[in-house]
């Protein structure tokens, strides 16, 4: 079983330095912004139910993640849109 | 001669702390700076033991903190090593017996007589801890290539960074097992650097001399470890030393990078 998740995973034939170094990256992004896979995922929820009030987005196609660079966390997102859909911005209405 | 005030740190237990103290301290005594080094792990001392003077202890840390000695009379004298003085910890005590201000008090009556003063600090990022960056004005991180290490290392980083004084803060990666980095089982001092992002200042090869210089309580310049320490100590004097290739990396670029930072 164990096996089943590690070629799943792809690690099984990956030396067990380099896993050691994406797990360390992984779990440094949690403990140094405070912030759990499960509450990025209820923000990440919540960010999209807001911006969609303003316009059509492609939910499915949402990525938001803590990144590192250098020392610094950023939260960065990629928020695609709905093709063609109106967007109702402080102007009014323009063509998306 | 105001001293230069150094705290080895590391979060986790057992990489390399107080091994890390008792030799750079000696290979700086050895180049004639006088050195003090101060052992701030309250009920588990061991700095002593590192450096044979166990059986020489008149008074403790906690002894001057509490006014029964002054600091000068704590200092203990090593034999082999003359510019290098040893203040250790108290053993039946915790590290709630001193506070961060007393030992800032006790720093600052040693500096005009030294070139370097090293506290050895617990592992842990408690009391003991702070008590042990108070009087800092530089850090040294010990960590292993080694998840749990590194993971901690990280976060003594971070609460460094939160500090308000911004201590510059350098790395010692310990214990690197070159064999183990070649074939890819252990982190490389690269990894290592990627993930924490802060300057390296030495990388300390495993080697089981360190174990018989603790045993006989006189650590060994002449071993692989032993240079790989002086190394530090030369690169802390603002020598350009440069790195002992062990394993793959471009280790050479990131420590000349190192200096033209500072």
């Amino acid at each position: 079983m164990n096996n089943f998740f590690e070629r799943l995973l792809g690690r099984r034939n990956q030396s067990s330095g380099s896993t050691a170094k994406q797990r360390l990256q992984l779990v440094l992004v949690t403990d140094r912004s405070d912030l759990s896979p499960e509450k990025l995922k209820a923000m990440k929820d919540e960010i999209i139910a807001v911006i969609s009030k303003y316009v059509n987005v492609a939910s499915d196609k949402v990525e938001i993640n803590v990144e590192q660079r250098q020392r610094d966390n950023w939260l960065v997102a990629d928020i695609p849109l709905v093709k063609g859909e109106l967007i109702i911005s402080d102007n009014g209405v323009e063509d998306a | 001669m105001p001293a230069r005030v150094i705290t080895i740190t590391s979060g986790k237990g057992g990489v390399g702390k107080t091994t890390s103290t008792a030799n750079i301290s000696a290979a700086l005594a050895s180049m004639q700076k006088k050195v003090v080094c101060i052992d701030a792990d309250i009920g588990l001392r061991n700095l002593d033991l590192i450096l044979g003077v166990e059986n020489r202890i008149v008074f403790d840390l906690v002894d001057v903190v509490e006014g029964r000695a002054r600091p000068r009379q704590a200092l203990i004298r090593h034999k082999q090593y003359p510019e290098l003085y040893i203040i250790p910890a108290a053993q039946t005590r915790d590290k709630t017996a001193i506070s961060p201000q007393q030992m800032t008090r006790t720093v600052t009556e040693l500096r005009t007589d030294f070139d370097f003063i090293f506290i050895d600090c617990p592992a842990g990022i408690e009391r003991g801890f702070r008590n042990a960056i108070a009087p800092a004005d530089e850090v040294l991180i010990v960590t292993n290539p080694e998840v749990s290490a590194v993971r901690d290392a990280d976060r003594i980083i971070g609460m460094l960074e939160a500090d308000g004084r911004k201590l510059p803060a350098r790395l010692i990666i310990n214990r690197v097992k070159a064999d183990m980095v070649r074939r890819g089982d252990m982190l490389s001092a690269d990894d290592v650097l990627d993930i924490l992002s802060i300057k390296l200042i030495g990388l300390i090869p495993e080697d089981e001399h360190i174990l018989i210089a603790a045993n006989r309580g006189l650590p060994d310049p002449t071993s692989k470890a032993g240079r790989a320490f002086r190394d530090v100590a030369r690169r802390l004097t603002g020598e350009e030393v440069p790195l002992v290739k062990m394993a793959g990396g471009n280790i050479l670029k990131r420590i000349t990078g190192l200096f033209s930072a500072d």
